[in-house]
């Protein structure tokens, strides 16, 4: 591995510029999947057969504290890349930990969000608009569940080796998915949830 | 008992039941095979964990030739059935089977691998790459798709195969139409392999945009790159749609969800559309690389470089954008109003300018030069008239108005034959013939090559113009059988000779491998044809690290440029040479898919949550993997180079092949 250190160090070799690039690629594509997602909702989002609509539904109250959890998540995500930018570990770690953690109680939000929504019978099988509601809900939340892991991976990695190419890379590629996550969220913010509470 | 009655043949007959012994016994026969000569380690230490982004196009070039031979037995029952008014070979419901399955082979588990072989074997090579960008998530794809095809190919023995068409509009593929687990297969398969195809496409994009050799810039890429590099571009923004719709496809299967029923808010046109934002754009991620391998195969063969560089990327470019503004065309019948068919016919009728601009190129490079008759030329030359009437006859159907005729019969069926095989099978196999020394080091033989071509394309206009004019007249699609009265009779028998026509072509193509790996001169040299572009500008078979030193570029046809007019491609000294680890994960991710997708489509949980924790493992794994590949040292290289040196040197001696280096 030839190391260039005029570089940031998560762009120090040319597999990680590589690795890089292809996951901003591969964020296009899932920007495709969740504009697809979307799309699905926009046109289910009247077509509620007997089912409950949106508005019966939804309740501000735990959205926006699912939202403020995932935008400070964001935040200190960022933080840790800086961290790891000025070679800091420990701060690095505590901030990538903290992230982690803000991811599980945005997914336990969740987890009461969709239970709820079962309880006022708005379930899977209800109608067209809670297929597309909770799929595009479920979609997002995988996507965090599978960060989280991966998160986890990560963490685990800079503590045994500390900060260097591999790890710094690693943990770049994973700021860009968490903010990506965090985009979407924004989008599922006002398209689904302020949009159908107005 | 009760547990195994799943997976039961819902309508079994004596074919499938033969089929199943005959599986039975290649598979008994391939293993006690590879015991006997004691070649299981090679195939896993060379083949089943290979990253190498030759040997990946291989197997993807074999499984192509393979799923080839599957869907050409359905066609040919198809034929057969319709062959004769009031036939009785088939009943309706197998022959529902059989055309669904033919379809969804050809397109997703032919013509994709095929696609894919060559933008493995010859990208990297195009742009002087050592491999592509992501050796290992490449071999990845690969195993994607190979799980998903093998789980596809195993639905007609194990719980019967999907039904409702390739297309699988919805009512008809819910499971109040359609009971059986075939529809399973159809949403789980394509996903898989459709998972894979997506990670191809962004390694390629990778690949093609940040490993290119010094000098190349985007505007002296190879013709075939570009064409990959767009395929790859559509590949990225159409996967994901498709991704969606079989989620919701199987959700509402598997889970009763409303997606696409007609109760409770659910809404089927919604499938149609997203199967065809996806679709057609499909179509262009097959016929853009043909193009590709055309482009190189005509220049090539005139003697010339090819005409109208720019206005041949750019015509790919709006081809691309357009193929994404078309989707309703294919189903300007099911209600939308007039204003959005007359806007979707127009778009439509667009695409044929910029691909007219393509074949006026292509007849211009041809246009006083030197033509040499080989057999990738041969190909090239029948695709541009044929492919030429597929067009037309789509600008016909594109008509919105008119297509209420054409819509659903034999016309349509034909046009997109006339496309799909002239334009992508033509391609497929002149780039077989093409690149295969490139890949084996020795040629396939021309004289049987060229029966080859002939029985094709003569089958081809038998099997296929027939239907042009049965359509027009009425015949209907996916109809199993037609009465006397019709007079569709004549017609049906003769595309039916047309379609064993081409089952010879098929085999002769085939034994033409075989003969060849006999009988074929070795030595060939570094370039039987007479080349020009950069992939020839290295051994014939290629090395496992591609080029000795990184080549350096000043054209599109840099290795012309040095054959010609002194352009130095390799500047100085031999330099060790950083390679990936071979590995056995993607391989045992792609059973483990395998598993998976075969536990969903039959409902059953606990082995699905196990494969699907199986999966997760391999990525942990990955992610805690240390592997930097390995060098390959400059003594090695300059060992395997000498070894090709010797060997171009006695073949200038033995003098040159089959007339390909007039
Ligand atoms: C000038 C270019 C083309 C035009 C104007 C065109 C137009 C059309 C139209 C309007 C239809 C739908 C007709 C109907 O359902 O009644 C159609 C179907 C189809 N076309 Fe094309 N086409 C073109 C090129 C191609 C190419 C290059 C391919 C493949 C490589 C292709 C593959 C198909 C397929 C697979 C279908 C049928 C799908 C189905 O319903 O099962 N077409 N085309
Ligand atoms: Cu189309």
């Amino acid at each position: 591995m030839k190391i260039d250190h005029t570089q940031p160090l998560e762009y120090s070799t040319q597999q990680n510029q590589l690795n890089i690039f292809g996951f901003w690629i591969f964020l296009g594509a899932e920007i495709m999947l969740f504009a697809t997602l979307f799309t699905a909702y926009f046109i289910m989002e009247n077509r509620t057969g007997n089912g409950p609509t949106g508005p019966e539904i939804f309740e501000i109250g735990p959205v926006l504290f699912e939202t403020f959890i995932l935008l400070t998540s964001s935040f200190t995500i960022g933080l840790a890349v800086h961290a790891m930018r000025i070679g800091r570990k420990k701060a690095m770690l505590a901030f990538l930990g903290v992230t982690l953690l803000l991811g599980v109680a945005f997914l336990s939000a969740e987890i009461n969000e969709f239970v709820h929504y079962y309880h006022v019978g708005a379930t899977y099988q209800t109608s067209g608009f809670t297929a597309a509601l909770l799929t595009t809900l479920g979609t997002h939340g995988g996507h965090v569940t599978l960060g989280f892991f991966w998160g986890v991976c990560i963490l685990i990695q800079v503590m045994k080796d500390g900060i260097n190419a591999r790890t710094a890379n690693k943990s770049f590629i994973f700021s860009l998915y968490w903010h990506f996550l965090d985009v979407v969220w924004i989008f599922i913010f006002s398209f689904i949830y302020l949009k159908g509470l107005m | 008992m009760e547990f195994f009655e799943r997976f039961a043949v819902p309508n079994p007959n004596p074919a499938i039941y033969a089929s199943m012994v005959a599986i039975v016994v290649v598979s008994l026969a391939i293993i006690i095979g590879l015991t006997y000569f004691k070649k299981w380690g090679y195939l896993w230490r060379e083949w089943l964990t290979t990253v190498d982004h030759k040997k990946i196009g291989m197997m993807y070039l074999i499984s192509a030739l393979l799923m080839l031979f599957r869907g050409g037995v359905d066609a040919l029952m198809l034929r057969a059935q319709l062959s004769m008014p009031d036939n009785k070979l088939l009943d309706p419901q197998h022959y529902n089977e059989v055309f669904s399955t033919h379809g969804i082979v050809m397109i997703i588990f032919m013509a994709m691998p095929f696609i894919f072989a060559f933008m493995n074997l010859i990208v990297p090579l195009q742009i002087g790459a050592r491999d592509v960008a992501f050796p290992r998530l490449n071999a990845i794809s690969f195993w994607l798709f190979a799980a998903g095809a093998m789980l596809f190919n195993i639905s007609f023995v194990i719980g019967g195969s999907p039904d409702a068409g390739w297309t699988s509009y919805f009512p008809l593929a819910g499971t109040e139409f359609s009971e059986s687990v075939g529809t399973n297969y159809y949403m789980i398969a394509i996903q898989i392999s459709g998972i894979g195809s997506l990670m191809t496409g962004i390694n390629m994009i990778t690949t093609i945009l940040k490993m290119r050799a010094p000098g190349m810039t985007l505007m002296k890429m190879p013709m075939f790159t570009w064409a990959s590099f767009m395929a790859c571009v559509i590949i990225i923004f159409a996967f994901p749609v498709l991704t969606i719709a079989l989620l919701m496809g199987t959700t509402d299967r598997l889970f009763a969800t409303n997606f696409f029923t007609t109760t409770n808010g659910g809404m089927d046109m919604l499938w149609a559309n997203f199967f065809w934002v996806w679709g057609h754009p499909e179509v262009y991620i097959l016929i853009l690389p043909a193009f590709g391998i055309y482009s190189e195969v005509i220049s090539t063969f005139s003697g010339r470089n090819l005409y109208g560089y720019k206005s041949m990327v750019g015509s790919m470019v709006i081809i691309s954008l357009l193929s994404f503004l078309v989707w309703t065309h294919h189903f300007f019948t099911m209600g939308q109003g007039a204003l959005t068919n007359s806007i979707f016919s127009i778009s439509t009728m667009a695409i044929a300018v910029p691909t007219g601009v393509k074949i006026f190129n292509w007849l211009l490079t041809m246009w006083k030069g030197k033509i040499r008759f080989t057999v990738p030329m041969l190909y090239s030359v029948g695709f541009i008239p044929l492919f030429t009437i597929g067009g037309v006859t789509g600008v016909m159907l594109a008509m919105s108005a008119a297509d209420y005729q054409y819509h659903n019969t034999m016309f349509l069926v034909a046009h997109f034959h006339n496309t799909i095989i002239p334009g992508v099978v033509f391609a497929m196999l002149a780039g077989l013939t093409y690149y295969w020394p490139k890949m084996f080091g020795f040629m396939l033989n021309e004289r049987i090559g060229k029966w080859g071509f002939w029985f094709l394309s003569i089958g081809f206009v038998l099997a296929f113009f027939p239907m042009y004019i049965t359509g027009l007249n009425g015949q209907a699609r996916r109809m199993y059988t037609y009465s006397e009265a019709t007079g569709f009779g004549p017609l049906n028998f003769v595309a039916f000779i047309g379609a064993g026509l081409m089952a010879i072509a098929f085999c002769l193509i085939v034994y033409n491998i075989f003969y060849s790996i006999k009988h074929s001169p070795r030595n060939v040299g570094d370039d039987p044809w007479n080349a020009r572009s950069l992939e020839w500008a290295t051994h014939n078979p290629v090395p496992e690290y591609n080029f000795a030193r990184t080549p350096h570029v000043a054209s599109s046809e840099a290795f012309w440029d040095a054959k010609k007019h002194g352009h130095e491609l390799f500047k100085g000294e031999i330099e060790e040479i950083h390679m990936p680890n071979y590995s056995g994960v993607p391989f045992i991710m792609g059973v483990i898919f395998f598993i998976c997708g075969f536990s969903f489509v039959f409902s059953l949980w606990i082995p699905a949550i196990v494969s699907l924790i199986g999966i997760f493992a391999c990525m942990v794994l990955r992610s805690f993997e240390k592997d930097d590949g390995r060098l390959i040292s400059v003594e090695e290289i300059k060992a395997t180079e000498s070894k090709f040196e010797s060997a171009e040197e006695i073949k200038t001696a033995v003098s040159t092949y089959g007339g390909a280096n007039s």
